[in-house]
């Protein structure tokens, strides 16, 4: 187990390095500088700027402080091109927003999607099956930035229950047609996954034994079934959680929601390239660790699993 | 002990001479999800070829009397006036938009399975066979660019490099062939051991003459299923991209652009510039998914 962690954070590290300096090395490719003004500053200013951020060093030492300031610091360094605010100041004013949605969807996705797989499951091939499984495919493949225009065309200009955008510090109505529209693919997906491990439980010796022993179907699903049936999911869970606490550009764009994805884009626009790295990079490194987290858990739980 | 005549024993073989491909063709067509999706996938393909003869406007004129407060009383769907899926809020022809636009879907499609196809199935061959400690570095590369998150990576790239169909496809091809290389080696370690390989070793064939002639034509079914599942992934990627306004460039256009731009409008009466984009977005979508499936019930054994 020890050996299988150290492999696997001697993978982990190289790529988080190998993702900030290719950002930097990206970043140097890039013709015209964050300073390039239609007017030239003079060389003057223009070098007394670069010196301010560090740009007038060798390419080699500005990689290096940056990789050190992240590491040491957790200092992602300024913006570019809001002289006032910080990297760190973006991601954090964005970032709680992206989570609380990002955190609901995900709990509704994997609520909804392990109950529909279940029931799909226990009822198959009836009308709550193919009910089931013709939601899910007719979800999974919806990309999200269809799913939003229709929700808010739907439920904000048609029935006017919900806000169309804008975030108003969270409260419920604002958060409502983000959550749906973030989640229902990876809840389509989810279901998907529960159905068929279900299925594969329920024909297997144990659930046989247990059958025969009279229990009732209730407790068989419970105590003996779903732990099982759960596990081929959660290896799909790990990847999904880093999508949906990041958010998505759609989301954020789309519902105007002020989280990261929005910062993310305008910065791609704008050509803010600190903060796009910063984001990139914050990005990498939950996803590496959450994958390193559920693969921790998966030999954890599942003991047919050695390392 | 009587023995069959030479007669009897051609007809057996005969009756049993069914390829994988001839069943798998079987299988296909059996497949009523599938077929329908292949036939309604040629039917979009004509559309993208052919609706530029067909429509009354070009993509470029502006119809000034269908624009602004005028778009949504002269610009409606109508083949009256030759906007057959009425005009986008600058007065142009939807309907040679949407041409566009699809033509630009299947291009990614094409050109992301195709990068797929070719650079994942080697790949993935060549580690499978070769095994060792070259395997070990070649999947521990995958897995590095796995772990990567590809769409900030993709609009780092669209960013800095300039916003462009090339870019575009370089970044899909980035992303396109690891899933493939992954499958590719599993499958070659399952053949390798395979006596018609051990044969060709034996006769001395060279190492890369095996894979190419022996191993990848045994790969073909898996890839063939592992691509059409692909496509839409890709089609749903380039959209994505330009949805947020960070792919292709006017003049040229995509459905993920055409939606986003019909999105904006949808307020103002003008719901046709949403829903044709849409329409042809979510039927290929779900076309492409119905047709992979089928081939993989048709070609991957496994799931029989």
């Amino acid at each position: 187990m020890l050996s299988y962690i150290t492999r696997r954070l001697i993978v982990a590290v190289p790529t988080i390095l190998i993702l900030i300096i290719l950002s930097y090395v990206l970043m140097f490719a890039a013709p015209g500088g964050p300073f390039a003004r239609e007017r030239p500053l003079p060389p003057e200013i223009l070098a007394n700027i670069e010196a301010k951020y560090g740009l007038d060093q060798p390419y080699w030492k500005q990689v290096w402080d940056y990789v050190v300031n992240i590491v040491v610091h957790f200092d992602f360094g300024p913006s570019f091109k809001f002289r006032d605010q910080t990297v760190n100041d973006i991601i954090g004013q964005g970032f709680p927003v992206t989570l609380t949605y990002g955190l609901w969807a995900f709990f509704f996705a994997v609520t909804l999607g392990v109950t529909l797989g279940v029931v799909a499951a226990i009822r198959q091939n009836t009308w709550i099956d193919y009910l089931a499984v013709g939601l899910s495919v007719g979800a999974q493949v919806l990309p999200n930035f269809v799913l939003a225009p229709i929700l808010v065309l739907v439920f904000a200009l048609w029935l006017g229950w919900l806000p169309g955008g804008g975030w108003n510090g969270g409260a419920w109505q604002n958060v409502v047609l983000p959550v749906v529209a973030l989640s229902t693919s990876y809840m389509a997906s989810i279901a998907r996954i529960m159905r068929s491990s279900m299925l594969e439980v329920l024909n297997a010796g144990f659930i046989r034994t247990a059958r025969a022993k009279g229990l009732p179907m209730s407790r068989i699903i419970w105590r003996h079934a779903l732990k099982p049936a759960l596990i081929p999911l959660l290896s799909y869970l790990g990847p999904a959680f880093v999508a949906m606490i990041t958010g998505s550009f759609v989301i954020d764009i789309y519902f105007s929601t002020g989280g990261i994805g929005q910062f993310f884009v305008n910065s791609a626009l704008h050509r803010d390239y600190s903060v796009i790295m910063g984001i990139t990079i914050l990005v990498g490194v939950l996803t590496i660790v959450f994958s390193l987290i559920v693969d921790l858990l998966y030999a954890w739980i599942d003991p047919k699993i050695r390392y | 002990m009587v023995f069959p005549s030479a007669a009897t024993v051609d007809s057996l073989t005969e009756t049993q001479g069914r390829s994988l491909w001839a069943d798998a063709r079987t299988r296909f067509w059996r497949n009523k999800a599938a077929v329908v999706s292949l036939f309604v996938l040629l039917a979009i393909a004509l559309f993208a070829f052919f609706g530029g003869f067909v429509q009354a406007w070009s993509n470029a004129e502006i119809d000034w009397t269908a624009i602004g407060t005028g778009a949504a009383v002269n610009g409606r769907p109508s083949i009256a006036s030759g906007h057959y899926f009425g005009v986008d809020q600058e007065g142009r022809d939807l309907f040679a938009r949407t041409v566009q636009g699809v033509r630009m879907s299947f291009l990614v499609g094409l050109v992301g399975a195709a990068v797929a196809v070719i650079v994942g199935t080697l790949y993935g061959a060549i580690a499978g066979y070769v095994g060792g400690r070259t395997d070990q570095v070649m999947m521990r590369i995958v897995d590095v660019l796995m772990s990567i998150p590809f769409m900030f990576v993709l609009i780092l790239l669209l960013v800095i490099f300039g916003r462009s169909i090339v870019m575009i496809f370089v970044g899909i091809g980035l992303i396109s062939w690891l899933d493939m290389a992954r499958i590719a080696r599993g499958q070659t370690l399952s053949i390798k051991n395979k006596e018609f390989v051990e044969a060709a070793v034996a006769i001395g064939v060279r190492p890369l003459t095996i894979i190419l002639r022996h191993i990848v034509p045994n790969l073909l079914g898996i890839v063939i299923v592992y691509a059409s599942l692909l496509i839409p992934g890709m089609i749903i990627t380039e959209s994505f991209i330009s949805f947020l306004g960070l792919g292709v460039q006017e003049p040229l256009t995509s459905l993920g652009s055409l939606i986003a731009r019909g999105s904006g409008q949808m307020q103002y009466g003008t719901l046709w510039m949403l829903t044709y984009p849409l329409f042809f977005l979510i039927t290929m979508l779900y076309a492409f998914f119905f047709l992979g499936d089928g081939l993989r019930d048709a070609l991957d054994p496994k799931d029989r």
